[in-house]
């Protein structure tokens, strides 16, 4: 567990520590709301959660078990923190601590339903069941399932379940969608009570009946479940745990909600009334059901749908103030001295030059919000060729679509897993499953390392070429290979100056490669699985991994432990993105669900819904307004962030999207499949919509199924599977991957 | 139902049998029944969720196909130490035997002699992984080059053949030829699009490569003809090219031209090469053709010296190539082929060159068709050949042609009899059942029989190959500069291409493979004042160079790159490659409208004619084509 101290860097003074000490093993969403309040009271970024008042206790209760685990484990210094941040009294602590100390970490696993004692006692009732068998080294688990224990008779469950069923079929057409979603969690909460409570039989018998009913974007967990017949199995099966602490989530509207809570009381059907008060929670909001259609697109999850509060947060996603650098006309040699950078940004915006307003963007977060690194000479320099080139860019659309041209890998047999290229096109990066990271040069520059140190030594530093000096001339070659990981390589990213390169692998490890020497510098640890994604910021210095273990986190690149910790997302972390403007992270998951993380103090500013599969590729709109979104079931979806609601989705791959990119004007949105084709959408036309007040405050959606009119064209290439795409500052679209023949 | 197997395959477990085999392979003789139950079930779920995991690392890997290395990382996840010695293979057999009610499936391992390892020569180093870049798409259409797909598949080739008035549905097109400019979308199209047009390009290149299949130089020729059988954008100039064929046959035949007989023949073989060609619609030119060059009485001028043998014996390989892969039940091709040459081979006044191609052709049918009508006709043909050769010399022509006939008789039943008659070879026996080819068959067979005796022991003896990572169907680049390894990465044809160029027949004169050459084209993109440009230049690797060039200057780019020089030494076994990039001038980029009905004028392309031809010499059948 990284110690939490240690990793603040000294510019976020905040203090806010949201390492969730416990994330790898239960780490859920419920945690994270619940402390967001007390552990960010400077940053003016209200979460968003009205808690009733039973909330403020619960939050109290949290606070408590995490001081009380803080202190078990030495970290006095944040214990103290904490505290005083929360405003406790000293003794507040060692007053409930005893309580505390039998539960261990109950507190935020069981969803701080009421206060300790209850807690404790429910945990105590339930060891007397079976569970006491079960070890003793995992008592939160215990604790999660034994809610399981104590549960009627089991050849009853059928007659309940088809009892429900009928029920459901029977009633209004307006109504049965929405009840219909009931069917799922209830299946899967009774399926794991047989199997807990060692009716095997039982348990099989009822999935065989009933799994068939479930909507087929569950398959895949039913795969899981169906593997899973015996208790002992449940114990280090974590997606199911997960499945268990945290509750499933379904939005019904209140009229559809009473008549199911009529029927259940009228048939005294206790079993299900429990399992929906314990295990689900039911959003409820007032006026027309949602049709099929409605809820079809927004589930899918492994935690059902996003609270609708978990998305009301302010997100400010405004691009930053563009650095005032004054564009010298055309003499090349005069603009190092021209300009006058305000030391702030690099390149977050990427609009065309006429629209580059002088004035703040409303949207936007304050410029000091997070510390950014200072541009150096280098970079305005960067900026400017990136000015300059805006100006011969080509203006895309429906009529005048960019050409791709394809760097196909050859004799990667299979091998190459990552990709990356420069945001000037100049270099690409490969990652394989040998463990190396390949660099080439695509321009006839090629790369050449810095000379030793004796030979350093021997140049003039005056010269004016010094830059050039320090090059040796002997290393020049068109690809660089860099040894050091020890598994495959999964995620590639270069930094935006082009001066490191960041590559995360299997055997837990991210490293930074400095691309001047060509070696090594810094290896990262922390993850200790497999880190499927990193990324640079936009503006460098941070990134952002996420991998097998379930938690994003962000590093600096001079702190060898992490400054924050994301946690929530009940399975694999697959892919990481910076927001334009730095401020906030993106993260993919194999739950199906896609989080935005606040850089600033680590909360969960969204939570979108709606993948059928695991999510292998994210782009942000270069605008910070628009994030898309591609997963193994080959749709793309395209998320409305302010709002935080699905506007579009796209169909047509037949397979994995491993790569989304926008055009540097928005106006075409590519994406790369493992179906071996690119294909463009309209990007302009599918956000071309007005979010009505109600739509937004409702978060019920009406997607048009308008794919085929998006469609601007499809691009098969002979068996390479499309793994990276980029857009060069002139609109000219690059993919990339490995001819597999 | 669908539902069904999936519950199946869910809720599998080992059967205890397995539990029960594996025990007793470590030792553990009595093994309980309840042990076993709870054995299997607990090693089948930790299997399924190894499994589970292990799909992640692929899915991760960007692959489809599930590797023993994932599922090693999937038990690295778990804290398991993986199971080594699994690497290497793609692909691991199992083996399937039953017997005494039991059914099992076995991975075989066989026992391998390691002198046999240490004998065996090194296999080659696979080659470094390298970078190519190509365009997929110019300005939202998609170029027909070798690296992309061909621009329309086989299939839908033959659908439109087949079914030519087919209506065509929005979307149904979609994949593979979006030529989506938005606005054509949603039409009906009735009729599907005419594809006699040629672009410019088209033309030039149909031009260059007749000129060069039929021209004096040998390099050129095989380079055109390489290029018809990889091409895969051909199909619209295939009604062309069986035109040119079929009138070129019409016409070198009257004139007895020989050697351009031959080269039409090379044609077809090549167009018959191609993977991506349907060729049913123009069968009625190409099978005329050949059938002329294998039975036409005369092909060259002087009978007596020059190999016109050799031209029939091809052409009749053709002629059943095609019989194999083109005969249906509807179009008869082999019977109507058959029919034709019994006729004329049965015709007493048949001269002696007609007769010879009569027999080449059947003969190349197959075993089956030397059996049941040249086998009964030995005899006849005996006395005849006898006649000739023993008899008052009448013409030398005559003899020269028996001669041919007789080893023609000779080569292809000698297998035949070797395999339908019972051992002992009795010279007198031969002579009684064929006449007076008797003897000399009877020689013959027994020679059949003694080589595939060899050859049978050859395959007996057990062989051990060293798996290679991959047949690598790879082409090394020459023209590399600046690469230090020993071998350059380089560029990978199509497999299939290969496969097809092993089984060809021979072709008369010595055919050395030929070269392979791509051509990236780029044309003016976008109307704007300025173009993106990307070089594809082999003197920098296959790193595309991005450059700018403004439409005032660039009236004609320059253009035609040819592979820096590193092909001076190479032999015709090392194949080579060439780049040629050709920029069009953006003023006749207007008139190349891929959608444009009209056929071009000329005047557009005369410019860029004459900068092609210039660099003819150097680079035969320089192709030109729009993307389209």
């Amino acid at each position: 567990m990284a110690a939490v101290q240690g990793g603040l860097v000294d510019a976020v003074e905040e203090k806010t520590i949201k390492s969730e000490p416990v994330a790898d093993a239960t780490a859920n969403n419920s945690a994270n709301d619940a402390r967001a309040p007390s552990s960010s009271p400077g940053s003016g970024v209200s979460p968003g959660v009205n808690k009733p008042a039973a909330g403020a206790a619960e939050d109290q209760q949290t606070l408590l078990a995490v001081l009380q685990f803080l202190r078990k484990n030495n970290l006095s210094e944040s214990v103290e923190i904490l505290r005083r941040e929360a405003g406790l009294p000293e003794d507040s602590l060692d007053q409930k601590g005893g309580d505390s100390t039998g539960t261990g970490l109950g507190g935020p696993e069981a969803d701080g339903r009421t206060d300790a004692g209850s807690l404790l006692s429910r945990v105590t009732v339930s060891s007397s069941a079976p569970s006491k068998a079960v070890a003793e080294d995992q008592p939160d688990v215990n604790v999660v399932l034994s809610a399981y224990s104590q549960q009627g008779d089991p050849a009853l469950y059928e007659v309940y379940y088809s009892g429900l069923k009928k029920f459901i079929e029977t009633v209004l057409d307006c109504h049965r969608a929405e009840l219909s979603q009931v069917f799922y969690p209830l299946f899967v909460h009774m399926y794991l009570e047989l199997v807990y409570n060692n009716h095997e039989n039982k348990a099989k018998a009822f999935f065989e009946k009933f799994s068939g009913d479930q909507e087929c974007y569950y398959q895949d967990d039913l795969r899981v479940l169906c593997s899973l017949t015996k208790k002992e199995h449940m114990r280090g099966n974590e997606t199911l745990l997960d499945f268990r602490t945290s509750k499933f989530v379904l939005r019904i509207s209140r009229d559809s909600y009473q008549l199911l809570k009529r029927h259940l009381q009228e048939r005294q059907n206790n079993q299900i009334w429990n399992i929906i008060q314990e295990h689900l929670y039911i959003d409820i909001f007032d006026g027309m059901p949602r049709s099929k259609g409605q809820i079809d697109a927004m589930s899918g999850s492994l935690a059902g749908e996003a609270k609708r509060e978990a998305n009301k947060a302010k997100v400010y996603y405004g691009l930053l103030k563009e650095p005032e650098i004054e564009l010298p006309l055309d003499d090349e040699d005069e603009e190092a001295e021209n300009e006058e950078g305000k030391p702030k940004k690099k390149k977050p915006k990427k609009d065309n030059m006429g629209s580059k307003s002088k004035k703040q963007d409303p949207n936007a977060p304050s410029q000091t919000r997070i510390p950014l690194p200072e541009l150096k000479d280098s970079d305005k320099l960067d900026k400017i060729m990136n000015m300059k080139e805006a100006t011969k860019r080509i203006r895309l659309g429906p009529d005048n679509l960019p050409s791709i041209c394809f760097y196909s890998f050859l004799n990667a047999y299979q091998g190459l897993t990552a990709v990356d290229l420069t945001d000037d096109s100049s270099l690409i990066a490969g990652g394989f499953a040998d463990s190396t990271v390949r660099v080439w040069s695509v321009t006839p520059k090629k790369l050449r390392k810095v000379k030793s140190a004796a030979d350093l030594n021997m140049i003039d530093k005056e010269s004016d070429d010094v830059l050039e000096r320090i090059m040796d001339e002997k290393t020049a070659s068109e690809s660089k290979i860099l040894y050091g990981h020890s598994g495959p390589v999964y995620g590639i990213s270069f930094s935006p100056d082009r001066n490191y390169l960041l590559s995360s692998s299997e055997d837990g490890t991210i490293r930074l490669w400095s691309l001047q020497t060509f070696t090594c510098l810094v290896g990262y640890k922390g993850h200790n699985y497999p880190v499927w994604d990193t990324q640079f910021s936009p503006h460098g210095y941070y990134f952002v991994s996420g991998g097998h273990d379930r938690v994003a986190r962000l590093w600096a690149t001079d702190h060898y432990q992490p400054l924050r910790m994301f946690s929530g997302h009940l399975a694999d972390i697959t892919c990481t993105r910076f927001h334009p403007n730095s401020n906030y992270v993106v993260t993919g998951s194999s739950d199906r669900t896609i989080r935005l993380w606040d850089v600033l103090n680590g909360n969960c500013v969204r939570i979108f819904t709606g993948h059928k599969g695991p999510i292998h590729a994210l782009a942000f709109s270069p605008n910070g307004k628009f994030l898309a979104s591609g997963a193994t079931d080959g749709r793309v979806l395209l998320w409305d962030i302010g709002h935080g609601l699905m506007v579009g989705e796209l169909k047509g791959h037949t397979d994995t999207i491993y790569s989304l990119r926008f055009s540097r004007d928005s106006e075409i949105l590519a994406s790369g499949s493992m179906d071996n084709t690119v294909r463009l959408w309209d990007a302009t036309k599918a956000f071309d919509l007005e979010t009505d007040d109600f739509t937004a405050a409702t978060g019920h959606i009406h997607l048009q199924d308008n794919s085929q009119e998006l469609l601007l064209g499809s691009y098969m290439t002979k068996s390479t599977p499309v793994i990276h795409l980029h857009f060069t500052r002139r609109n000219l679209l690059l993919a990339a991957g490995g001819y597999n023949p | 139902m669908a539902e069904e197997r999936r519950q199946k395959q869910c809720s599998v477990t080992l059967p205890t049998e397995s539990m029960k085999a594996i025990a007793e392979s470590i030792g553990v003789g009595q093994l309980q029944e309840e042990s076993c139950t709870a054995l299997s079930e607990e090693v089948s779920y930790r299997i399924k969720e190894i499994a589970q995991d292990a799909l992640k690392f692929m899915h991760h890997g960007k692959r489809r196909k599930l590797t023993t290395s994932d599922i090693d990382n999937a038990l690295k996840l778990k804290n398991v130490e993986p199971l080594y010695g699994f690497q290497s293979q793609e692909f691991i057999p199992f083996r399937f035997a039953s017997g005494g009610g039991r059914e099992l499936h076995f991975y075989e391992e066989k026992e391998v002699d390691l002198s046999d390892i240490i004998n065996t020569p090194l296999p080659r180093v696979p080659l470094d992984v390298s970078l190519k870049a190509h365009w997929l798409s110019i300005d939202g259409t998609q170029p027909s080059i070798p690296e992309n797909p061909p621009p329309v598949p086989k299939e839908q080739q033959k659908v439109e053949s087949t079914e030519p008035l087919k209506v065509v549905k929005p979307g149904q097109e979609e994949d593979g030829s979006i030529q989506a400019k938005g606005k054509d979308k949603g039409l009906i199209r009735l009729k599907p699009r005419s594809t006699h047009e040629l672009s410019v390009e088209q033309q030039l290149y149909y031009k260059e490569i007749t000129e060069a299949c039929v021209g004096s130089c040998e390099a050129k020729r095989a380079e055109a003809l390489q290029s018809i059988a990889t091409d895969p954008g051909l199909y619209q100039m295939l009604p062309r090219f069986s035109t040119f064929i079929s009138e070129g046959v019409r016409v070198n035949v009257v004139q007895n031209n020989l050697a351009l007989l031959i080269y039409l023949m090379r044609m077809v073989k090549a167009l018959m090469d191609n993977p991506t060609l349907y060729l049913e619609k123009y069968l009625h030119e190409l099978i005329p053709a050949v059938v002329t060059c294998i039975v036409s009485k005369q092909l060259c001028l002087r009978p007596d010296v020059d190999n016109h043998w050799a031209l029939r014996d091809f052409a009749a390989r053709l002629m059943a190539q095609s019989c194999k892969t083109f005969s249906t039940t509807t179009n008869n091709i082999q019977s109507r082929i058959t029919k034709t040459f019994t006729k004329s081979w049965l015709d007493d006044k048949t001269q002696w060159t007609t007769r010879y191609g009569c027999i080449a052709g059947l003969a190349e049918l197959g075993p089956d068709v030397i059996k049941t009508l040249i086998l009964p006709r030995l005899t006849v043909e005996g006395a005849r050949i006898k006649a000739v050769m023993e008899g008052p010399v009448i013409s030398n022509i005559d003899k020269i042609g028996a001669d041919h006939v007789q080893s023609l008789l000779l080569k292809h039943c000698a297998s035949v009899i070797a395999k339908l008659r019972p051992q002992p070879d009795v010279v007198d026996q031969y002579r009684t059942d064929y006449g007076y080819l008797g003897p000399m068959l009877c020689s013959h067979v027994m020679k059949a029989r003694t080589q595939a005796a060899l050859q049978a022991q050859q395959v007996n003896r057990t062989t051990l190959t060293i798996t290679q990572p991959r047949p690598t169907l790879t082409v090394s680049q020459s023209g590399l500069s600046g690469s230090t390894g020993p071998r350059t990465p380089s560029i990978i044809k199509v497999p299939s291409s290969l496969a097809l160029m092993s089984q060809r027949p021979g072709t008369p004169s010595q055919p050395s493979p030929p070269a392979t050459k791509y051509i990236v084209m780029a044309t003016s993109s976008g109307a704007a004042s300025t173009q993106q440009v990307i070089t594809l230049s082999s003197s920098q690797s296959a790193s595309p160079v991005t450059t700018s060039v403004h439409s005032a200057t660039s009236a004609l780019q320059p253009l035609v790159k040819l592979d820096s020089g590193g092909s001076t030494g190479l032999t015709a076994s090392r194949p080579l490659q060439k780049y040629i990039v050709v920029s069009l001038p953006p003023s006749a980029s207007s008139s190349l409208e891929p959608k444009s009905t009209v056929i071009p004028t000329p005047i557009p392309s005369a410019s860029l004619d004459g900068g092609l031809k210039l660099e003819r010499s150097d680079s035969p059948g320089v192709r030109t084509q729009s993307p389209h």
